[in-house]
C-alpha cells in the first residue's frame, strides 16, 4: 500500500486541526477491534513501503493525517483498493471492510503515539545494552549473532512501531505469538526436551531444542507433551532505566534488514 | 449378479465401455467397481460396497500411481475434485477447469480438454472445481466463469458450452453437476458478492435451460416477506455443492448458502428464506416441494452448503426415509425427506450462538451472541462445525461420519458495507484479530483449546457421538466408508489415512505431502480395488501391495 502523489502545502495549524477532527471522528466511527484488524492488515500489506510508523514515503505520514491525495476516509479506502495510477501506489486485494479497518488503524496511530511519548534514544548505546546488560542475545538474534530460540529481530524495525517496541520491553504480553511458542516433552524413558515449537501434527512434533538442535519426535514415544505457558520474555520495567529503554527502542527501530515477518 | 459378471467380463476382455444411462446412476450401488456421480450414488452416502481392502490388510495399501495436475496457475489453487470412474476410465478436473481422462489402473492420460475461464471470473475462495457429471457418453463441467460445458467422454471435444450467469457480477460455478434423467442440474456460487443464488436444470443433449429455482424469492412469491423492504435483491444464498436425489420421490435436495452481507444483517431483517436452508425440488419442474431452514437470519456465514445424505432407517420402530445433515452451524439434524419434518437435532461440536433447537428444529438463540462492532466470540467459528467436506453414512455400522472442527470459535466483527456489483459484500469479518495465526504457511502451532479437527461418528438415531478421531489441525477432507468397515479421510496435516469405521482406530496412514481438500472415492478394475484422493496438486491412487 502507498498513498502518495504530489505534495499539498497546508499550513501546519490547519493540519493539526484536521488531525484533531479526524481523531474525534475516529472515536465515533471505529472500534478498537477494527483498529486491531487494521493493524494486522497494515503490517501485512503496507509497511514494506510506508514503514511501521506510516511515514516512510516522503511527504506522507499516514498516522498523522498527512496525505498527498486523500482528504477523507472514503478516499483512503478507494486509494487502498484501486491504487494511484503512474505512482508507486498499487491496487490492493482488500475488501471495503478491510480497507476501512486499515483506516481505523491509521486513525489510532496518532492517539497511541501521543499517549506513549518516547524520549529520544541513542542507537549505539542501545546496541550496547542489547548485547550487554540487557542480555537480549541469550534469546534473540540480530544479523546472524545470538540465540535462535526467540524471534530473530534483524528486521524488527521494519515491522513494529517504536511505541510497540517500548511496550514489548516494559509490558511484554503474557503469551507469546503462536510461532514463538515453547513446548516441553518427556519421552517414555524420562528424558525432558524443551524448545521452540516449529511444527506439529497428530503424530509428530518438530522443535528447536535448548541446544539449538532440530528435533523431530513421535508423539507415541512421549509420556508428556505440553505448551510452556509463561512467556520467556522478561519485563525491563525495573531492570533498565528509562533512558536505557529509550536507547534500546532506538536500536531496535534501526534494525531494518529485509526478513520475513 | 448375472449383470455384474457380464460387466466384469466385458472390462476384462478389453476396453468396452458402456454408456452411463440414468438407470445405471440410479443403481450405482450395484456396480461398485465404478463411481458414477459426485457422491458415489444419488443418496450421497459416499459408501462403497467394495470389500477387497479390509481392516486387516489395509496396512498393505500403497500408491499405484500419482497424477500431477498441470494447472499453470497460482500455487494456492486447490485440487478439490472427486473423480468419476466409468468402466476403467477415470475422469477428473484439474484446477481450474481442465477435464482429464486417465486409465484408472495406470494413471496414463487418454486426453485432456483445456478450458480457459474468462478473466472476469472471480470465485471467492479459490479457482476450484469439485468434479464432473456424466450421462451417456457426455461429461458435464461447470466452470468458474459460470459456464456449463458438455464434453465428449471418448474424444475430449466440447459438444456445447453455455453461459449460465455473469462472472463479472461474482457468479461462479464450482460444484460437480448432478444428472437426473435427461437433465443436468447446477447451482451458482458467489454469495460473497451479493449475487442472487439459483439452481437450474439444462437439457443434457442441447444445454437448453429447462427450469430455474431462485433461492431468494422476489416480491409476489411465497417467502419474499422474510426479507425486509427491498433487501432480497443482492443477498447471495448461493449453491456451490452437489445435491442428492430420491428416485422414488423424484425429489432433488440441495443445501443453500448464507445471506449477504455475511456478518451484518441490519439491512435484511427477517428469516431470509431460503438462505441457510435445504430445499427439496421436483426434479422435473424445479418446483419447491418443501424447505427446512437451519439458520434463520444467518449472520455467521453458516452456509447450509453440505451434502444432503439420504438414508432409509428404522426410525422409532418404523421404516422412514430420512435425510442426515451435519450443518455448518454446529447442529446435526435428521429430517424426514418426504416432508421436511424435523425429527432430531443435536450439537456435534461446541455451539454458543444457540442454546438448542425447539420442537420444530428452529434454533433457540442466545441473547447477545451476534456479530458486533466490538467483536463477539462465537462457537462454532465462521468455517463452521463442518463445511462442504463430504460426510459418509455406513448402513453397516449405522453411523454417520462427520469431518468436524471442534473447540473452534472466531471473533465476529460487524462492519458497514455497500453493495457494489462484482465486489465483496461481507459486512465484517468472521476471523477477528488474532495474536498471530495458529497455523501459518503450513506450520501448525495450534493448542487444542484453539480448535482441532476430528472425524466424529454420530448415531443418527440419538445424535450421540460414538467415537472420534482427533487431529491436531483442522480438516477440509471428505470421508469415504466401505462395506468392509473402513473409513478413509485426510486433513490439513497432509496425511491420508484409514480408520476402523466401527471404533475409530487408526489402521494405516500415508503422507501425501499437502492438505487433502477433497473427498476420497474407490473403484475396482479387473478385481483390484483402488482408493483415490486428490491432495495438493496431485491425485493419488492406492491399492494393496501385490
Amino acid at each position: 500500500m502507498g498513498i502518495a502523489m504530489r505534495p499539498i502545502r497546508i499550513p501546519v495549524v490547519i493540519v493539526f486541526l484536521l488531525a484533531a477532527a479526524s481523531s474525534l471522528l475516529a472515536q465515533q466511527q471505529y472500534t478498537p477491534v477494527e483498529a486491531e484488524i487494521g493493524r494486522q492488515l497494515f503490517t501485512n500489506n503496507c509497511v514494506s513501503c510506508h514503514g511501521p510508523e506510516g511515514d516512510a514515503v516522503q511527504g506522507v505520514d499516514l498516522g498523522h493525517g498527512h496525505f498527498r491525495v486523500a482528504s477523507s476516509d472514503s478516499d483512503l479506502v478507494r486509494i487502498m483498493r484501486n491504487g494511484i495510477p503512474a505512482t508507486g501506489m498499487p491496487a490492493n486485494n482488500l475488501s471495503q471492510e478491510q480497507a476501512k479497518a486499515i483506516v481505523a488503524y491509521l486513525r489510532s496511530i496518532a492517539a497511541s503515539a501521543a499517549s506513549n511519548a518516547i524520549p529520544a534514544g541513542d542507537v549505539s548505546r542501545g546496541k550496547a545494552i542489547f548485547e550487554g546488560k540487557g542480555e537480549c542475545l541469550s534469546c534473540h538474534r540480530v544479523a546472524g549473532v545470538g540465540s535462535r530460540l526467540g524471534p530473530d529481530l534483524s528486521g524488527i524495525g521494519r515491522l513494529r512501531r517504536s511505541v510497540e517496541l517500548q511496550s514489548a520491553l516494559l509490558e511484554p504480553p503474557a503469551e507469546v505469538r503462536p510461532n514463538n511458542r515453547f513446548i516441553r516433552a518427556v519421552t517414555q524413558n524420562g528424558t525432558t526436551i524443551t524448545g521452540r515449537l516449529l511444527n506439529q501434527d497428530t503424530f509428530t512434533v518438530q522443535l528447536l531444542d535448548s541446544k539449538e538442535q532440530l528435533v523431530s519426535l513421535s508423539k507415541s514415544n512421549l509420556r508428556e507433551f505440553s505448551f510452556v505457558t509463561n512467556s520467556p520474555m522478561p519485563s525491563y520495567q525495573d531492570k533498565l532505566a528509562s533512558q536505557d529503554v529509550a536507547d534500546l527502542v532506538s536500536y531496535l527501530a534501526s534494525l531494518k534488514a529485509q526478513v520475513n515477518p | 449378479m448375472i449383470r455384474r459378471t457380464l460387466v466384469l467380463i466385458l472390462i476384462a476382455a478389453g476396453s468396452l465401455q458402456a454408456q452411463v444411462s440414468f438407470d445405471r446412476i440410479v443403481r450405482a450401488d450395484q456396480e461398485s467397481q465404478n463411481w458414477l456421480t459426485y457422491s458415489g450414488t444419488f443418496f450421497s452416502q459416499r459408501h462403497s460396497q467394495l470389500t477387497q481392502i479390509t481392516p486387516t490388510n489395509v496396512k498393505d495399501l500403497e500408491p499405484q500411481w500419482i497424477f500431477q495436475a498441470r494447472t499453470g496457475e497460482a500455487s494456492n489453487t486447490k485440487f478439490e475434485a472427486t473423480a468419476l470412474v466409468v468402466d476403467g476410465v477415470l475422469y477428473t478436473v484439474q484446477p481450474p477447469n481442465d477435464i482429464v481422462a486417465l486409465d484408472a489402473a495406470t494413471g496414463r492420460q487418454f486426453w485432456i480438454y483445456s478450458y480457459t475461464p474468462s478473466p472476469l471470473a472471480r470465485p471467492c475462495c479459490g479457482r476450484v472445481n469439485r468434479g464432473l457429471a456424466m450421462l451417456g457418453d457426455t461429461l458435464f463441467m461447470a466452470t468458474i466463469d459460470a459456464h456449463l460445458i458438455a464434453v465428449d467422454a471418448k474424444g475430449g471435444r466440447p459438444i456445447w458450452n453455455i453461459a449460465v450467469a455473469k462472472p463479472e457480477a461474482g457468479y461462479a460455478l464450482t460444484l460437480a453437476p448432478l444428472v437426473i434423467k435427461d437433465k443436468v442440474i447446477i447451482g451458482t456460487a458467489g454469495g460473497e458478492y451479493g449475487i442472487r443464488g439459483f439452481l437450474a436444470a439444462f437439457e443434457a443433449k442441447t444445454g437448453k435451460e429447462v427450469w430455474r429455482f431462485y433461492t431468494i424469492p422476489k416480491p409476489g412469491e411465497p417467502a419474499n416477506n422474510t426479507w425486509d423492504k427491498d433487501s432480497w435483491e443482492h443477498v447471495g444464498a448461493p449453491v456451490w455443492l452437489t445435491g442428492s436425489y430420491d428416485p422414488d420421490l423424484n425429489l432433488t435436495y440441495w443445501g443453500i448458502g448464507n445471506p449477504g452481507s455475511d456478518y451484518n444483517g441490519d439491512e435484511r431483517g427477517g428469516d431470509n428464506l431460503y438462505s441457510s436452508s435445504v430445499v427439496a425440488l421436483d426434479a422435473d419442474t424445479g418446483k419447491l416441494k418443501w424447505y427446512f431452514q437451519f439458520t434463520p437470519h444467518d449472520e455467521f456465514d453458516y452456509d447450509s452448503v453440505q451434502i444432503p445424505v439420504l438414508a432409509d432407517l428404522d426410525w422409532q420402530g418404523s421404516p422412514r426415509k430420512v435425510m442426515l445433515w451435519a450443518n455448518r452451524n454446529g447442529f446435526f439434524y435428521v429430517l424426514d425427506r418426504t416432508t421436511g419434518k424435523f425429527l432430531l437435532g443435536k450439537p456435534f461440536v461446541d455451539v454458543s450462538w444457540a442454546s438448542g433447537l425447539d420442537q420444530n428444529g428452529r434454533p433457540i438463540r442466545v441473547h447477545g451472541k451476534v456479530p458486533s462492532r466490538e467483536g463477539t466470540l462465537i462457537y462454532p467459528g465462521n468455517q463452521g462445525g463442518t463445511n462442504w467436506y463430504s460426510p459418509s453414512y455406513s448402513p453397516r455400522t449405522g453411523l454417520f461420519y462427520i469431518p468436524s472442527w471442534a473447540n473452534y470459535s472466531t471473533l465476529y466483527v460487524k462492519q458497514d458495507v455497500d453493495y457494489v456489483e462484482g465486489l465483496r459484500f461481507g459486512g465484517g469479518t468472521g476471523n477477528g484479530p488474532k495474536a498471530g495465526a495458529v497455523v501459518a504457511g503450513g506450520f501448525n502451532y495450534r493448542k487444542e483449546e484453539e480448535g482441532f479437527g476430528a472425524v466424529r461418528a454420530i448415531d443418527p438415531r440419538t445424535g450421540d457421538m460414538k467415537w472420534q478421531f482427533k487431529m491436531s489441525d483442522v480438516t477440509d477432507a471428505g470421508i469415504l466408508t466401505t462395506a468392509s468397515d473402513l473409513l478413509f479421510t485426510g486433513g490439513r496435516e497432509a496425511y491420508f489415512f484409514a480408520l476402523d469405521a466401527r471404533n475409530g482406530n487408526l489402521l494405516w496412514k500415508f503422507t501425501v505431502g499437502a492438505p487433502v481438500v477433497s473427498g476420497p472415492m474407490t473403484y475396482s478394475i479387473n478385481g483390484k480395488q483402488y482408493v483415490a484422493v486428490a491432495a495438493g496438486s496431485s491425485l493419488f491412487a492406492f491399492a494393496l501391495r501385490q
